[in-house]
């Protein structure tokens, strides 16, 4: 099995070496995509396999660093991770094939490897290979994000990626050392053998969840997530946006719950609950204000990615509580949830891709009416819209149910403050849930319905075959995982167990998901039957009275005037905008949050000027993290051109300085052992 | 026998609910009416108005797709889908196991996206403006509701209806006041999800504050009767809600027990007609508020239903 996903990754690496050689010629990108497409159904299949049949045995690369030998390893947790990948990757890669004939060579050689970079980080089984496939996948996704850089729009969002994926490196290095303890030894087994106690535990907290977080995006650490995303080509965003910020939050399950998380204080968890149930409302209300396609959805995965950190933060509180059962729940919640969100999201990026291609735009006030020129995506796009609005029976729901119920029974922990605190974020979650709602409406709606805003979009048209399969496949998988949580909790038992020790069996038959004995119960068939039935009864009554098809006529619309000639798609001030759908809740909450602005300018009495509303806001994490940071980086940079003046006995006197700081540490630490 | 009763407690359930949903309506109008000095409606004139506009062909706008005529179905199918798992007269009716109370919420919720989406479809600027308001408002109330739900389940151990019912029913929690503040949070969710007084006016069409009737604007014929039976399903669940976990008594145990179930369709008309009395009350007492003041009022019933939680978490220290 491991050879077979080696050989793949080898195939990857390859298919990026001579990516070069044939870039320029016509099947250079059918090659890449095709390749990528072909590899991430074998990585979906080989994760459902291990799901299935179990873990394989661990193998060692043919080659080692000084460090010791490279290791990968396909147990529940990244055969499950795997599968997320594989899909994702299936479908995007697809999208590719379909739409990027003409990509540039340096998007054909990253795309590969940002793949087996993920995949790599996916299967590691030592601190070292880890972070070998993360590096990877941080540098590669860098090129994809960076590859339009003729804009400096994208100049700016690549170098902002740059350095939160320097930042990630910079925390996630010293964690695994940490982890690895004074014997050095970086295999998973061995840190599993040792977890870390005291400050040590602390220290490797605060650091996994900012380096996992800052290529998660987790607030506050998810400025570059909005504005990277849409500067990638649409099935890469897909990408990065469905598994590469799930790989990341593979890393923070793997490092925090898996081998630090046995023999852990219930705080363990809290970090990953406050900071994910805030990056869900801010991510979700975020959506709700932009009027850019791809950067709504960056938004929303800022709010899907602290959904499952809000999972993976209870599973880490009950187990340390001794609450097994629950654990099991909130890590089977978070697991499903990231599963659900890698297959909507990549169905809704590659719809956003093929708007983009068929109407020529991503901007919501640009586009409208698609519906009719574009059907297919619509009704793809439909699906996925649903879903992220967490509506029954998708998938959305399912995990968002059980998540709430993994919430519900958090008071169960006994602290009172982190009942306090859960009670809060229960509130908070709920509140994400139903902003995103809002947000899939209002990107629904202005993108597909109503009239068209510009003649562009009334020119749109759906993709070839090919890119009409790529939304089809996660439209289908999108509905098929809402009816069946049970089954794929069942099949990510082991997962559950190396994160919190128990799993969900028992509780997950294949038509109903139990919290407990005599607990709640969701029984995703049971409710789509009936609600097939209630649409089919309502359908039968109603249509026997009145078999008539409608009328047509003119939109009644309170009885407005027709357009003029000149305007064949009626006024288009008269149909909600952008900013108009996004106004309520943006007065609701966007302050203090998001600062919001708005200054109204009234013409003076007798003037035809126009009036004007100006709307603004800002993301804190640029007035709060960033603009401090820059200004810090500004006064060192000041403080260290300085040493340039000195003299050369002072210049000598600082390597003899810090010899002997140096040494004074060496005497304190053997000291102290 | 159970199975048998079990099925057959949930059709007349469902037949019920149905036949009630415009009379409700009505009844709530007519008692208005009759509050104001005025002699109203009959109250099944709703009954009425449902009949004539299904017999009558729905006229759509030109650009209008699918949605227009998809959704009104999907909304009134998830509404009585909903319906179907609030217990009413009796307890074990058929679809009692699948009764939770965030898979309601999850079915509202999409009745209501189906109604905002097609609001929008034909592109007035009413639509879209409702639909904005109705998702916004929405997502003031569902975290309250979600807070009143887990005051339930900290009580009952689960948030399946059934079971919270049944603890209530049996006395065992006692007067609490987590659950009178719960009980005040869920009547102001009931108040801005149905779109009554003082979040909106249900009377009134054409008004700048309106949320509900502006995104069935477009619609007519059996389309309109959809969207209006799917209105008064949606009031008739929530009172039917707040009743079966606030006053539960004189409901039918489970099996078979005709003179139960008797008893229980009494006492269920009973307070239904009561909520109904209380309601019309309430709106004829109070004035429609400004579109803007809605969060504060939606934000009153949040912070109570986190007051309630808290309340419990530390009764619960204490006992």
């Amino acid at each position: 099995m491991l050879t077979v996903l080696l050989s793949t990754l080898a195939a990857l690496v390859l298919l990026a070496l001579a990516a070069p050689w044939l870039a320029g010629r016509a099947p250079a990108s059918a090659l890449v995509h095709g390749g990528s497409a072909a590899a991430g159904a074998v990585f979906a299949l080989l994760g459902l396999w291990a799901l299935a049949a179990g873990p394989s045995e661990a193998m060692d690369l043919p080659f080692g660093t000084s460090f010791g030998p490279l290791g990968v390893a396909l147990d529940g947790l990244s055969a499950w991770f795997l599968l997320l990948l594989g899909i994702a990757a299936l479908c995007a890669s697809l999208f590719g094939l379909a739409h990027e004939a003409r990509a540039p060579a340096r998007v054909l050689v990253a795309y590969p490897l940002f793949l087996a970079g993920m995949a790599l980080t996916l299967v590691a089984a030592d601190g070292v290979t880890l972070l070998l496939g993360f590096e990877a996948m941080s540098l590669a996704s860098w090129v994809l994000v960076a590859h339009d850089h003729g804009n400096a729009g994208n100049r700016r969002a690549a170098q902002l990626y740059l350095v939160f994926a320097a930042l990630a490196a910079v925390c996630l290095v010293p964690a695994l050392g940490l982890l690895a303890g004074p014997g050095g030894d970086l295999s998973f087994a061995a840190i599993r053998e040792s977890p870390p106690q005291g400050w040590q535990a602390a220290l490797i907290l605060a650091l996994v969840v900012a380096g996992a977080g800052a290529k998660a995006g987790l607030v506050p650490l998810h400025a570059w997530l909005p504005l990277a995303h849409p500067a990638a080509p649409s099935h890469v965003s897909a990408l990065m946006s469905a598994a590469m910020t799930k790989v990341a939050l593979y890393v923070a399950a793997r490092l925090l719950l898996d081998l630090g998380g046995p023999a852990q204080p219930v705080w363990w968890g809290v970090p990953l609950v406050a900071l994910g149930a805030a990056s869900a409302v801010l991510g979700a209300l975020r959506a709700n204000l932009e009027d850019e396609g791809k950067t709504l959805l960056a938004c929303s995965t800022i709010e899907n990615v602290g959904l499952v950190a809000v999972g993976l933060g209870l599973a880490a509180c009950f187990r340390a509580a001794d609450l097994g059962a629950l654990a099991a729940l909130a890590a089977g919640a978070a697991l499903l949830h990231a599963l659900n969100h890698a297959v909507f999201k990549t169905l809704l990026f590659l719809g956003m891709g093929e708007v983009a291609h068929g109407a020529a735009s991503r901007r919501l006030d640009r586009l409208g009416g698609l519906i009719h020129p574009m059907p297919w995506t619509a009704a793809c796009v439909l699906v996925g819209a649903c879903a992220a609005a967490s509506l029954p029976p998708l998938s959305g729901f399912a995990g968002e149910w059980l998540l709430l119920q993994a919430l519900i029974a958090a008071w169960r922990v006994g602290d009172l403050t982190v009942q306090m605190l859960v009670l809060v974020a229960t509130a908070m979650v709920a509140l994400a849930a139903a902003m995103a709602a809002a947000a899939m409406v209002r990107m629904f709606g202005l993108i597909f319905l109503g009239r068209p805003r510009t003649p562009r979009a009334a020119g749109g048209h759906d993709g070839p075959l090919l890119s009409r399969m790529s939304l089809l496949v996660p439209a289908v998988l999108t509905v098929l995982l809402g009816l069946l949580p049970g089954p794929m909790l069942a099949l990510g038992a082991e997962a559950q167990r190396l994160l919190t020790g128990e799993a969900m069996e028992g509780r997950a038959g294949f038509a109903v998901v139990a919290v407990g004995d005599g607990a709640a119960a969701y029984w995703p068939v049971g409710a789509a039957l009936l609600l097939a039935v209630a649409l089919l009864a309502v359908w039968a009554l109603v249509k026997r009275p009145a078999a008539s098809e409608p009328d047509r006529g003119p939109a009644w619309d309170c009885g407005f005037a027709a357009a003029p000639q000149h305007l064949p798609f009626g006024d288009p001030l008269t149909q909600p905008s952008a900013a108009g759908m996004g106004q309520p809740l943006r007065r609701m909450l966007g302050n203090p949050m998001l600062s919001v602005t708005e200054s109204v300018t009234m013409p003076e009495p007798g003037t035809t000027a126009p009036a004007r509303i100006e709307m603004g806001f800002r993301d804190p994490s640029f007035a709060l993290l960033l603009a401090p940071l820059a200004a810090l980086r500004d006064a060192v940079v000041i403080r260290t051109e300085r040493l340039r003046d000195l003299s050369i006995r002072q210049c000598l006197m600082l390597p003899f300085a810090a010899l002997v700081a140096l040494l004074v540490l060496i005497a304190w630490l053997e000291g102290g052992a | 026998m159970s199975a048998v009763a079990a099925v057959f407690t949930q059709m007349l359930h469902l037949a019920l609910v149905l036949a009630a949903a415009p009379l409700v309506v009505g009844g709530v109008r007519w008692l208005k009416a009759r509050m104001m000095g005025r002699i109203g409606p009959h109250p099944l004139q709703p009954w009425r108005d449902l009949l004539k506009l299904l017999r009558k062909r729905p006229v759509m706008a030109d650009n209008a797709s699918w949605i227009s005529r998809a959704a009104p179905y999907l909304a009134v199918a998830a509404v009585v889908a909903a319906l179907a798992l609030v217990p009413s007269f009796s307890r074990a009716m058929l679809f009692a196991p699948l009764s939770d109370l965030l898979l309601i919420a999850g079915l509202l919720a999409l009745g209501r996206v189906a109604l905002a989406l097609a609001g929008m479809d034909v592109g007035t600027a009413f639509g879209g403006l409702g639909a904005a308001r109705e998702m916004s408002f929405a997502a003031l109330a569902e975290p309250a509701l979600l807070l009143v739900a887990l005051t339930f389940a900290i009580l009952a151990g689960t948030t399946g209806l059934e079971a919270i019912a049944a603890t209530f029913q049996d006395g065992a929690v006692g007067l609490r006041v987590s659950l009178a503040l719960a009980l005040i949070a869920l009547c102001a969710v009931a108040v801005a999800e149905n779109a009554r007084i003082p979040v909106d006016n249900p009377a009134t069409h054409l008004e700048l504050t309106m949320v509900h009737e502006a995104m069935i604007l477009e619609s007519s014929g059996r389309h309109l009767a959809l969207w209006e039976a799917a209105a008064a399903l949606q009031l008739t669940l929530w009172l039917a809600l707040i009743v079966a976990v606030f006053l539960p008594f004189g409901t039918a145990p489970a099996g078979f027990a005709p003179l139960g179930w008797m008893l229980g369709l009494v006492a269920w008309v009973a307070k239904m007609a009561l909520l109904c009395f209380v309601l019309a009350f309430f709106e004829s007492a109070i004035a429609k508020m400004r579109v803007f003041r809605v969060p504060e009022f939606l934000g009153v019933a949040l912070l109570l239903g986190l007051l309630g939680a808290i309340l419990l978490f530390v009764s619960t220290r204490l006992a």
